[in-house]
């Protein structure tokens, strides 16, 4: 059994498949569409949420007994913001390179709709170790639709992954790998309307897989 | 009892009150501490943007790499000549030109670090405005790196622009506040950058033209190099637009600073 109980490891793995944020509970899809063009942002956006979500979870449970129900939202909020405000400032002055990627995410990071959903849904209720696993759990299920979405994305629409050509060069007169065949990159793959296409396609693929997610 | 205590009004009032002055101060706080080294970062980074336009960066086969902060300001030092600073007009009549000893004197500031948003926002409220301008040397070579700034699609957009005395394009960087990833964020990429390169700014008449960022121009690979254009990034119009705009009114400023130049000779 190992480390964690057996219900919370579920707290993990549920969100990881059968209780995903994106595919199931359809949050958090405004960011997904968004950023997932190229891997790397995926992937920056994807460890940027395990963290803020992981953090925030358990400051939210911590003070759970004390947030007046009246304001909580506004609580929620003021708590992710100068969160990610922290990180975003020490980055700068410690990781600069690394700040400059991440800058575009602060604002998506903040009003992305899983974390608000998380805070309100579970840290509320539950004390902090099983909400810091909620979190993690969470972030992790949805940086993994993140990522499937980034990869294809960028795969599909530029050739390339992680900006590393893989299918050879497009560059006219220098034809190579699958191009010098007449492969062709699909731009349209780059646009956010595909983002929505691939998720949905990830949906009926998960869906179609375990009959017990199909709502009536 | 409990609930009763966080449901009242003046609980819910006090908490707030505390909440805001908790976070206020802990923002205050940390913003404060980390100013300096913040702004030292941003200090550098200019200094690496400046000596990547005129080509002095470590780039390898394929991406833009600066050259390491601990080795920039030597650099800066050594290979930027002087820094002038020429103040013209809301209609872009030169009001005067300074070395940066002279501008130094005056405000105690290094043109490098002049506010090029603040200064363009002067010109539009009428005001006199401040254009650094670079001036580079290296193998023989003279570079006159002058600084730019625009709006993209969702946010600003700048970068640096190196030219030689008869206004062609010797390197540019162009960064970006939050464009796109994998779409408009690709102006800082070096496959867009690098076609700036050798691109004329006049026409042949030498009318002050701009480098447009077009679609579709029938030179990708853009070789021909005196049609003021350069490719555009499909899925990044707005963008490219940007970069565009931003050319044309801030480098068009510095036009009759080259005429000058160019007469002296």
């Amino acid at each position: 059994m190992g480390l964690l109980s057996k219900k919370d490891s579920k707290l993990i793995l549920d969100p990881l498949a059968d209780n995903n944020p994106i595919t199931i509970q359809v949050l958090g899809i405004c960011s997904a569409l968004a950023i997932t063009a190229e891997l790397k942002a995926s992937i920056v956006m994807a460890i940027s949420v395990l963290f803020v979500l992981g953090i925030g979870n358990v400051v939210i449970s911590l003070m759970r007994n004390i947030i007046p129900s009246k304001i909580r939202i506004i609580v929620q909020l003021v708590v992710v913001a100068a969160l990610v405000i922290i990180v975003d400032q020490v980055l700068k002055a410690f990781a600069y390179e690394l700040s400059k990627t991440l800058s575009v995410f602060v604002g998506l990071i903040i009003t992305n709709c899983i974390i608000m959903g998380r805070f309100e849904a579970f840290a509320l209720a539950n004390g902090p170790w099983r909400s810091f696993l909620d979190g993690i759990g969470n972030a992790a299920g949805y940086g993994l639709i993140l990522i499937i979405v980034g990869f294809f994305r960028e795969l599909l629409g530029s050739g390339t992954l992680l900006g590393i050509p893989v299918l050879g060069n497009p560059i006219p007169g220098e034809l190579s790998g699958l191009y010098a065949y007449g492969y062709e990159n699909n731009g349209f793959m780059l646009l956010s309307p595909m983002a929505l296409i691939v998720v949905g396609i990830i949906i009926w693929i998960q869906r179609s897989r375990n009959k017990a997610l199909i709502e009536d | 009892m409990m609930e009763n205590k966080t449901d009242k009004n003046s609980y819910t009032i006090l908490f707030a009150i505390g909440m805001v002055l908790v976070v206020g101060g802990l923002l205050a706080f940390t913003a404060s501490s980390l100013k300096p080294a913040i702004y030292e970062n941003v200090r550098l980074e200019k200094q690496q943007n400046i000596l990547y336009a005129m080509g002095i960066n470590d780039n390898d086969e394929s991406s833009a790499v600066f050259i390491s902060t601990d080795k920039a300001p030597q650099e800066f030092e050594a290979n930027i000549k002087d820094q002038i600073v020429i103040t013209v007009d809301a209609d872009g009549k030169i009001l005067k030109t300074q070395t940066r000893d002279e501008y130094f004197e005056e405000t105690k500031e290094e043109p490098y670090l002049i506010d090029v948003k603040k200064q363009k926002a002067n010109m539009k409220e009428g005001k006199p405005r401040k254009l650094p301008l670079f001036v580079g040397e290296r193998d023989g070579k003279t570079y006159y790196v002058a600084p730019i700034y625009g709006k993209g699609l969702w946010d600003a957009i700048w970068g640096y622009v190196a030219v030689d005395k008869d206004m062609v394009v010797r390197g540019a960087y162009f960064d970006h506040k939050g464009e796109t990833p994998g779409l408009g964020a690709n102006i800082k990429q070096r496959f867009f950058m690098d076609d700036f390169y050798g691109e004329h700014l006049l026409t042949e008449a030498g009318v002050f033209k701009g480098i447009v960022v077009a679609k579709g121009n029938a030179d990708p690979k853009n070789n021909d190099k005196t049609d003021n254009e350069v490719d555009a990034i499909a899925g990044a119009t707005i963008t490219g637009d940007g970069v565009t705009a931003m050319i044309k009114s801030d480098l068009k400023l510095y036009m009759p600073y080259f005429e000058s130049i160019k007469n002296n000779n």
